[in-house]
């Protein structure tokens, strides 16, 4: 065997087909409701059809006789299971923020549609969809506070009586900036003043959620399977929950069907499973229906952006003024408060801007609760200074790609301290500007935009840009401590090496979709030389991967990656000193390549890893003092965020008869680090984008003025099918973080981040000329349609 | 209770069920064939999609006793004996046409019905076709390049 022979294998960097796709082909693999659990107890859950309304009476008759329907139980008869325990929020964003007590099932008055007043106990899941239905509630409907603006109103009505005051908390950066501020924008020669509003969500996965307890009567052990991300925190909050000890609880989340944030949480029906499994002793389980989810999952977003721009005469930033009103909706979930904070590092987006202000007003409103929804704050934030630059482009007069390539932040100032003290770690925001331009064909589209438009053509062509960057690898813990998060951002890995040299990668991290298996496969293999298929990675069982901070904010690869390669790399380096031990030789001397340790110099002398993995397995011979077996665990505190940026370019075609908008086609150019798979960073792309153009085009969670939540079903929310997503052209552009070993940063979240400011800024500049110069989301028809009508002076 | 006897992946299966019992929940309940996936409540979905008598239904708003004496095929009987791959889940896996799969055997079911009943289709035509099967996690490009690949009309 020659050195040349045994270079390493780059799997690392290649269009690997993913390992985790036979058993979901074929209907293999197992999702929650696919649990076979004989003997289980089904739930079924009663949910309010008033916003806010005493609830005056239960009567459970009918639904008790039903055949296969056992018990009905409210609020109160549930009291004693939970005891003071309520549904935790683990952000509590400003000492005095206000968290009302949310308990699983409510007790007295119900605070928005869909809120849990009662529950069915059934034998079958037909018997409790019956039973829940079946269950007559009297209501004494309260004055509801529906709209986030109404809540602030004087003489609003109140989500919260106790509380006097629907408002939650106030957050501020940096407020001793305000004279700075001000004066930047007395000197400003243009002021840019815009106000958006993020709409309401519903994040839809396409599994809905579930779960089920199944406890050990004899033994007191209880195991909780949830579609959820997040099953190490929801060991831990359950744990303080219900008071069962943790070392009685196993949680285990199976195949789950897609989060994008909203399996980031701690729900009613979790606890309450939990709590009936372990006074009745037999498993419990319930699986959310799809109507169910629009009105008892969080949503995302909900909020009311005011921003402000100050600029040179040049269109160079001076300042940036924020305000937000945030919807928290009625009660506090996991992370509910946190959400806008995330955004208001970033409303100064991809721009040098010396002057910088935000506050976040967060409120209460009787709907279902906001948290986490796939960019999380990020994508809000981009939104509004993304629009806003095109306003201000507008108003210098140049172009919207020019306005941006003035304000960036350039490749020579990295790491770049941002105006609220992030370190940007590494990008070329011009580079991506102008390959994303070139991409997209930015000048022929132009010509082709003024031609129709000098037709007189209904069909108007935009071009509109996004240019965005994030914050991912939540997160260094002692940053999460300085913005009152409730635990850290850390993330666990053990690599084991089997006496036949097979791996054994145990990670904390829990995938629903996003190929860790695939992905840190390729990792190990690479460093150890082996075949990824050589490799199995385990993961989301808490008796398996006891430690572990899960999945959400693009932070898999780039923390949970990163701790197991460094595991990978602890291992290597016990099997260097077993290896040295093997060949007589200094430590120093050797080489590791390709799976086999050699004595630089001298060839022949060498032993392939499995040698030395046997050799630790049987510890006949190992060196003095050496714990037999190869097994390394690393837990890794990231030093910092990483900043995925890019460019995004939409092109759209508007038909001014009908106010329709059509995608025609889509340019994306990423920077999300070194890519460990392009076609899963692909894929991911992909999705992402079509995610955040849908929040610009088709989704709306309405509400009525009643509270009632109109578009609750999938055929009047309009998830986007395969018929309005365009197909999209993507390039990428490489800066290495330094912050990890891998220079990886994260690229889940960004399509959604850059992709509905693109899309919006299109159909803006479709209509510019006809007086149209803001839309709200979703631009659908109709509202499309109403904004030319009145800029051309018609009826509305 | 009725008696319902259906040929489910070629094997013939007959059993009791409440009139109102939904083909999906027979399929996953009765039969233990939880490969297909429900997605929602009102046929917007597909998650769900199977084929009855060789053209593909939505089995969440189907009940089991009009699927009676027919030819259910799951997403569970596509693949051959040896456990080789249908051209069309080896399409999806090649195209990296899946994240989270939980539309993918409805999604494939779905394509398989569509390819079939209208050969040559070019990608509007299949963008069109899979219409109501919704994904979250794909953008549908990978799902579209992928049926075009298996039939043969496209996407390499």
């Amino acid at each position: 065997m020659t050195i040349t022979e045994s270079a390493p294998a780059a799997h690392v960097g290649s269009r690997r087909l993913r390992k985790e796709d036979p058993a979901l082909l074929t209907g293999e693999a197992k999702f929650i409701d696919d649990l076979d659990l004989p003997g289980a107890v089904w739930v079924g859950v009663v949910r309010s059809t008033e916003a806010h309304a005493k609830i005056v009476g239960i009567d459970g008759s009918a639904a008790l006789a039903i055949d296969g329907v056992t018990e009905v139980l409210s609020g109160d008869d549930l009291a004693p299971l939970w005891g003071e325990g309520a549904l935790p929020c683990a952000w509590p964003v400003t000492p005095d923020m206000k968290n009302p007590p949310h308990l699983p099932v409510a007790r007295g008055t119900a605070k928005y549609v869909g809120d849990a007043v009662a529950v069915v106990l059934a034998d079958s899941r037909y018997a409790a969809a019956d039973g829940a239905a079946a269950v007559v509630v009297d209501y004494e409907p309260l004055d509801a506070v529906v709209e986030i603006e109404d809540a602030v109103a004087d003489g609003a009505a109140l989500v919260h009586p106790d509380l006097e005051s629907n408002e939650c908390y106030t957050w501020g950066l940096w407020g001793d900036n305000a004279a700075a501020v001000d004066a930047a924008f007395a000197e400003a020669t243009h002021v840019v003043t815009e106000r958006y509003v993020q709409q309401r969500l519903i994040p839809a996965p396409m599994e809905p959620r579930g779960c089920a307890a199944v406890p050990s009567p004899a033994g007191g052990e209880l195991t909780l399977y949830s579609a959820t991300q997040i099953p190490h925190i929801l060991k831990v909050m359950t744990s303080v929950v219900l008071g069962i000890g943790e070392n009685k609880l196993r949680v285990v989340a199976p195949s789950v069907g897609g989060g994008f944030g909203c399996k980031l949480n701690v729900y009613a029906e979790e606890i309450l499973c939990c709590a009936l499994a372990q006074q009745r002793g037999a498993p419990v389980r319930w699986t959310e229906s799809r109507a169910e989810a629009a009105v008892s999952t969080i949503q995302g977003r909900g909020q009311v952006q005011h921003i402000e721009l100050a600029a040179d005469s040049e269109g160079r930033l001076q300042a940036v003024r924020v305000k937000l009103l945030a919807d928290m909706g009625a009660y506090l979930q996991l992370v509910t408060p946190g959400v806008p904070l995330l955004g208001g590092f970033l409303y100064h987006g991809c721009y040098h801007i010396p002057n910088y202000i935000f506050e976040c007003k967060a409120v209460f409103t009787n709907r279902v609760p906001t948290d986490a929804y796939r960019g999380a704050g990020r994508p809000e934030a981009t939104y509004a200074i993304e629009r806003a630059m095109d306003s201000l482009a507008v108003a210098v007069g140049v172009a919207p790609e020019e306005i941006r390539s003035r304000n960036f932040i350039k490749a020579e100032d990295f790491p770049y301290e941002s105006p609220p003290g992030l370190v940007f770690d590494s990008g070329d925001y011009h580079a991506v500007l102008d390959k994303a331009v070139s991409l997209a064909n930015v000048a022929g589209r132009r010509a082709q935009a003024a031609q129709r438009r000098a037709a007189g053509s209904s069909k108007r062509i935009g071009v509109g840009f996004s240019s965005y960057v994030e914050m991912c690898g939540l997160a260094p813990s002692r940053v999460l401590a300085s913005l009152a998060y409730g635990a850290g951002g850390w993330e666990a890995a053990t690599v084991r090496i089997s006496p036949t040299c097979k791996v054994q990668v145990v990670t904390g991290s829990t995938p629903h979709g996003q190929g860790h298996e695939t992905c840190w496969s390729m990792i190990v293999a690479d460093k150890l030389g082996i075949d990824p298929d050589d490799v199995e990675v385990l993961h989301s069982d808490t008796a398996i991967s006891p430690t572990g901070l899960d999945t959400y904010g693009s932070r898999s690869l780039s923390v949970g990656g990163t701790a197991v390669f460094m595991a990978t790399d602890k291992v290597i380096d016990k099997a260097r000193s077993i290896a040295a031990h093997q060949l007589e030789a200094n430590e120093d001397d050797l080489e590791f390549s390709g799976g086999v340790f050699r004595v630089r110099g001298t060839p022949e002398a060498e032993v392939p890893l499995a040698g030395v993995a046997f050799a630790a397995f049987t510890a006949h011979d190992l060196p003095d003092g050496m714990e037999p077996n190869l097994e390394a665990h690393v837990t890794y505190d990231p030093p910092n965020f990483t900043f995925p940026n890019g460019t995004h370019i939409a092109v759209v075609e508007v038909d001014t008869d009908t106010g329709n908008v059509d995608l025609i086609d889509y340019v994306a150019v990423d920077d999300c680090g070194v890519q460990i798979n392009p076609l899963i960073v692909e894929g991911q792309v992909h999705g992402g984008i079509l995610q955040g153009a849908a929040q610009a085009l088709y989704e709306d969670a309405v509400y009525n003025s009643d509270g009632q939540l109109v578009t609750a079903n999938l055929a009047d929310y309009l998830v986007p099918s395969a018929v309005e997503a365009p197909r999209y052209r993507l390039e990428n552009h490489v800066s290495p973080s330094p912050t990890n070993p891998m220079g990886v940063k994260g690229v889940g979240e960004a399509g959604t981040i850059a992709s509905a400011p693109a899309v919006m800024n299109a159909v803006v500049d479709a209509l510019r000329d006809l007086g149209v110069s803001n839309l709200e989301m979703p631009a659908s028809p109709q509202t499309v349609w109403k904004a030319i009508s009145q800029a051309q002076g018609g009826a509305s | 209770m009725t008696s319902v006897t259906l040929t489910v992946n070629g094997t013939e299966r007959s059993f009791e069920v409440e009139p109102r019992t939904l083909l999906v929940h027979a399929l996953r309940d009765d039969l233990g064939l939880t490969g297909t996936n429900v997605g929602c409540d009102s046929s917007s979905c597909g998650a769900c999609t199977v084929l009855v008598d060789g053209e593909s239904a939505k089995a969440c708003t189907m009940f089991t006793v009009q699927a009676d004496g027919a030819e259910i095929t799951t997403i569970e009987g596509i693949a051959n004996a040896d456990g080789t791959l249908h051209p069309m889940q080896q399409a999806f896996h090649e195209k990296h046409a899946l994240q989270c799969g939980y539309c993918t055997p409805g999604m494939v079911m779905a394509a398989i019905s569509l390819v079939e009943e209208y050969p040559g289709l070019d990608e509007d035509g299949v963008r069109h076709g899979l219409e109501g099967n919704l994904c979250r996690c794909t953008g549908y490009q990978n799902i579209v390049d992928a049926v075009l690949q298996a039939a043969g009309t496209g996407g390499d």
